[in-house]
């Protein structure tokens, strides 16, 4: 095994009533995904200013994911329908901007769905290790 | 269409401040040069006849100002608007942001506005004075005499794309109002879209390098009318000062872009602004595009009371990564 | 005197680039700016780069020093690398005149060392102004475009480029070019010198003056009704004061690091409601204080400080640049009254 293996840092924004629950089930299941994986519990995926997306490429993040209720299941009645407008459209405008857009997704996974959470961060890490270390939108000083 | 003439305005703003309609009146007043413009409160007729100036430099959007104005005693302030600047007009009263009693609009049709860093870019420094009076500009240099250039060739960015003629606001309006017109305002995103990743990376490494924070194009946004701003924050990292690096500048440009996204009614302040001329409009564009695709048509400041599209949604709004890849197809 | 041909301006950019950075003012997408000379860069025609130079000497962003700390133990890294010698090329009367005024603040006690070192380093060519503009009005402060100050001062003309050094320094960068430049004559010089002389006298801002100012007039000015009117629109962005090029304000910042904490400074503008925050917030609670206190420091506190020494240069930056056209010529104008008109 190649010991300085790439192993991108991946931050997981997770609802706290759907994904994080999602996220423990998997667990419990003994579904394994990347420990590169750092969740952060929200409270609400809408609870997520754009702000935090690029912060957490700022300080040394390769790919940053966003998970909530499925549409129409958000706890707060219609807190997930705005996360979809506001991403949409920062997305595109990081797309815009020149920035790879395989490093942001957004994905609903409720809290029966352990199976699709860890499949979900595979395929994400996966992704993210393809395109190498984040470049675009660093800031070499969190760098050292 | 009517021309409008400084006269015109003055003889308006005499009728109103002697029929006790309005108590002053926002404008600008001349400065060094002709082409030289600065906001000003003018509450008698005297001071308006020597120093109140209205041509073809007189681009600025007046909207924002009345957020000041209105809160200084009581009185009607008259103000001169644009179409474009009515659009800006009834996004602001959307917002609740000041008392529409105590305004007075008069529309006035506009043709364009002609920008001074164009005609420098075309004559060099040493502008002696600019005859705007036609459609054919004299424009005095101190180095090659009088030269002439069409108008249509210095027109100010916005005003080349021009949206619409019409006024969404007005309690009175000088000369006949204009239509909503098609422009081709989206070109430069389309081309943009075209490109490749690198390539826009690229393209937009080149403008934002150049930017020095000076925060000009908030703080003359007609959108960006927060008492105080994320970027006032000592605690936001991306605080008010000269930026340190590009993830900063980065960070300010996607951000700010992105608080008047759905508020913003691409009035074109923000480039006409920036002393480093960055295409700012372009990423405002981008977004007003993005909604109008993904959400249907929709015009910030069309109407008092429309709900911009980020505080809206339809159960069956298109997917992120929808969104990401509808560029592709 | 020493004259080249401005067919082999390239050569001697290329043999001064041999030993030193040397840097050009370039056109670019929003106007010229200095840039590092290459094979084949233009040095650009405009009369002055959007941003001043005083960049070379206080940049808009450096690290001071960084810290790591391991257990109880903080590391201080001092991370200046010894900087090489650079060459600024083509900077005009105003901008030389700047940095006499930065020197007074940053290598007076406390000297800068951040500073000191740059300036160490750095020889300045100016070059007279052949076609000042409308917004020019160096003459005020007594500044003669006609003749920059500067280590090695040079006129440009239609075929020539005129160099005189005036400095060591300077006499040293003119002896590494010596085998492609001639001895020469001052005539076609001094004609030129003439000739700009006269348009100077002929700019709308010539007769400008800065007698009602200066040191000792913060009584006079302080409390003036006409400053309402004058920062009544200002939006207080910081344009002015970051194309100007005296204004030195900067603010230092701690940056954490992943690993440790950087320090930087950069630069900040008295027009920002977070200038100079403390505790209890901004000292200048409104945009008319932060306003009135730019010009009142340009035109009464700096004299008050340097010998009679205005902090302004009459570059014109600030008046092409300010969103609402609001400018240190209007100010002068109106505290200054009819005389000054």
């Amino acid at each position: 095994m190649q010991v300085n293996e790439y192993k991108p840092k991946i931050v997981a924004f997770c609802c706290n009533w759907c994904s994080y629950a999602g996220a423990d089930l998997a667990g419990s299941n003994r579904l394994a995904y990347p420990a590169e994986v750092k969740v952060i519990r929200v409270p609400c995926s809408c609870r997520v200013n754009p702000m935090f997306i690029l912060r957490a490429f700022q300080r040394g993040a390769d790919g940053v994911i966003l998970c909530g209720c499925h549409p129409g299941d958000c706890h707060y009645t219609s807190g997930n329908y705005y996360t979809r407008r506001r991403m949409a459209l920062l997305f595109s405008m990081l797309d815009y901007l020149g920035i790879e857009k395989e490093r942001t997704r957004v994905e609903w996974v409720s809290a029966a769905e352990g199976a699709k959470f860890a499949a979900t961060m595979n395929d994400f890490v996966k992704t993210v290790t393809a395109l190498g270390e984040n470049k675009r939108l660093e800031d070499l000083r969190c760098k050292k | 269409m009517q021309k409008i003439t400084r006269e015109v305005l003055i003889a308006k703003a005499e009728e109103l401040l002697s029929n006790g309609t309005v108590s002053k009146v926002l404008g600008l007043k001349k400065g060094e040069f002709s082409y030289d413009q600065t906001p000003a409160v003018f509450t008698d007729i005297e001071s308006m006849k020597k120093d109140f100036v209205f041509d073809d430099f007189s681009g600025a959007n007046f909207s924002k100002y009345l957020i000041k104005e209105t809160k200084k005693g009581e009185g009607k302030t008259l103000v001169f608007l644009k179409p474009c600047d009515t659009y800006s007009f009834n996004q602001l009263l959307t917002e609740h942001r000041f008392d529409r009693e105590k305004v007075y609009v008069v529309g006035i049709a506009c043709d364009g506005m002609v920008d001074i860093k164009k005609i420098k870019n075309a004559f060099g420094d040493g502008i002696v004075s600019v005859d705007a009076t036609t459609d054919t500009l004299k424009v005095e240099t101190l180095y090659d005499g009088v030269k002439e250039i069409a108008k249509a060739e210095v027109l100010a960015e916005r005003c080349r794309n021009c949206k619409s003629k019409k006024h969404v606001a007005y309690d009175e309006l000088i000369g006949e109002d204009g239509e909503v017109i098609s422009s081709n305002r989206f070109d430069q995103v389309d081309e943009l879209e075209k490109m490749t990743a690198d390539e826009r990376f690229a393209f937009w490494q080149n403008e934002l390098s150049r930017c020095i924070r000076c925060n000009a194009c908030r703080d003359v946004c007609p959108a960006c009318t927060c008492e105080k701003c994320v970027f006032d924050n000592p605690n936001s990292g991306v605080q008010n000062k000269a930026a340190a690096n590009s993830f900063e500048e980065q960070m300010f440009h996607i951000i700010r872009a992105f608080h008047v996204a759905g508020r913003c009614t691409d009035c074109g302040e923000c480039s006409r602004v920036c002393p480093q001329q960055i295409p700012l409009h372009l990423l405002n564009r981008k977004f007003i595009k993005d909604i109008n695709g993904f959400y249907g048509d929709y015009q910030a400041g069309e109407e008092v009371g429309n709900r911009a599209p980020l505080v809206n949604y339809t159960k069956e709004d298109l997917e992120p990564s929808e969104a990401v890849n509808k560029g592709d197809k | 005197m020493r004259k080249i041909s401005l067919s082999n301006l390239d050569k001697a950019f290329a043999l001064i680039a041999e030993n030193a950075k040397l840097y050009i003012p370039v056109d670019g997408k929003g106007g010229a700016s200095f840039k590092l000379w290459q094979e084949g860069v233009k040095m650009s025609d405009a009369l002055n780069t959007v941003r001043s130079a005083k960049d070379f000497f206080f940049p808009q962003m450096e690290t001071l020093m960084e810290f790591k700390t391991e257990g109880k133990n903080i590391e201080i890294i001092d991370n200046r690398q010894e900087k090489e010698d650079f060459v600024v090329f083509g900077v005009r009367a105003c901008d030389v005149k700047s940095f006499e005024i930065l020197d007074r603040v940053f290598l007076s006690e406390p000297v800068d060392s951040y500073y000191a070192s740059r300036r160490e380093k750095g020889v300045i060519v100016s070059l007279a102004c052949g076609r000042p503009s409308e917004t020019c009005f160096c003459k005020t402060f007594g500044i003669d475009a006609a003749n920059p100050a500067g280590d090695i001062t040079a006129w440009k003309t239609e075929t020539d480029l005129y160099l005189l050094a005036n400095t060591e320094k300077g006499e040293k960068l003119l002896s590494a070019i010596s085998s492609i430049t001639e001895d020469c004559d001052g005539k076609a010089v001094e004609e030129q010198k003439k000739q700009i002389s006269a348009i100077m006298e002929k700019l709308p801002l010539s007769n400008v003056t800065t007698e009602k100012f200066g040191a000792g007039k913060t009584k006079e000015y302080f409390d003036s009704p006409a400053w309402d009117e004058l920062s009544s629109h200002c939006l207080g962005c910081g344009t002015c004061t970051f194309v100007c090029p005296t204004c030195q304000c900067y603010d230092i910042k701690d940056f954490k690091t992943n690993e440790g904490v950087q320090r930087f400074r950069c630069w900040d503008s008295c027009m920002y409601s977070d200038f100079t925050l403390m505790a209890h917030g901004n000292s200048r609670a409104s945009q008319k204080e932060r306003f009135r206190q730019r010009f009142m420091h340009k035109l009464v506190y700096y004299p008050d400080n340097n010998d009679g020494m205005f902090s302004c240069v009459g570059c014109g930056r600030c008046l092409t640049k300010c969103p609402i056209s609001m400018n240190i010529v209007k100010v002068m104008k109106t505290l200054g009254g009819k005389e000054n008109d």
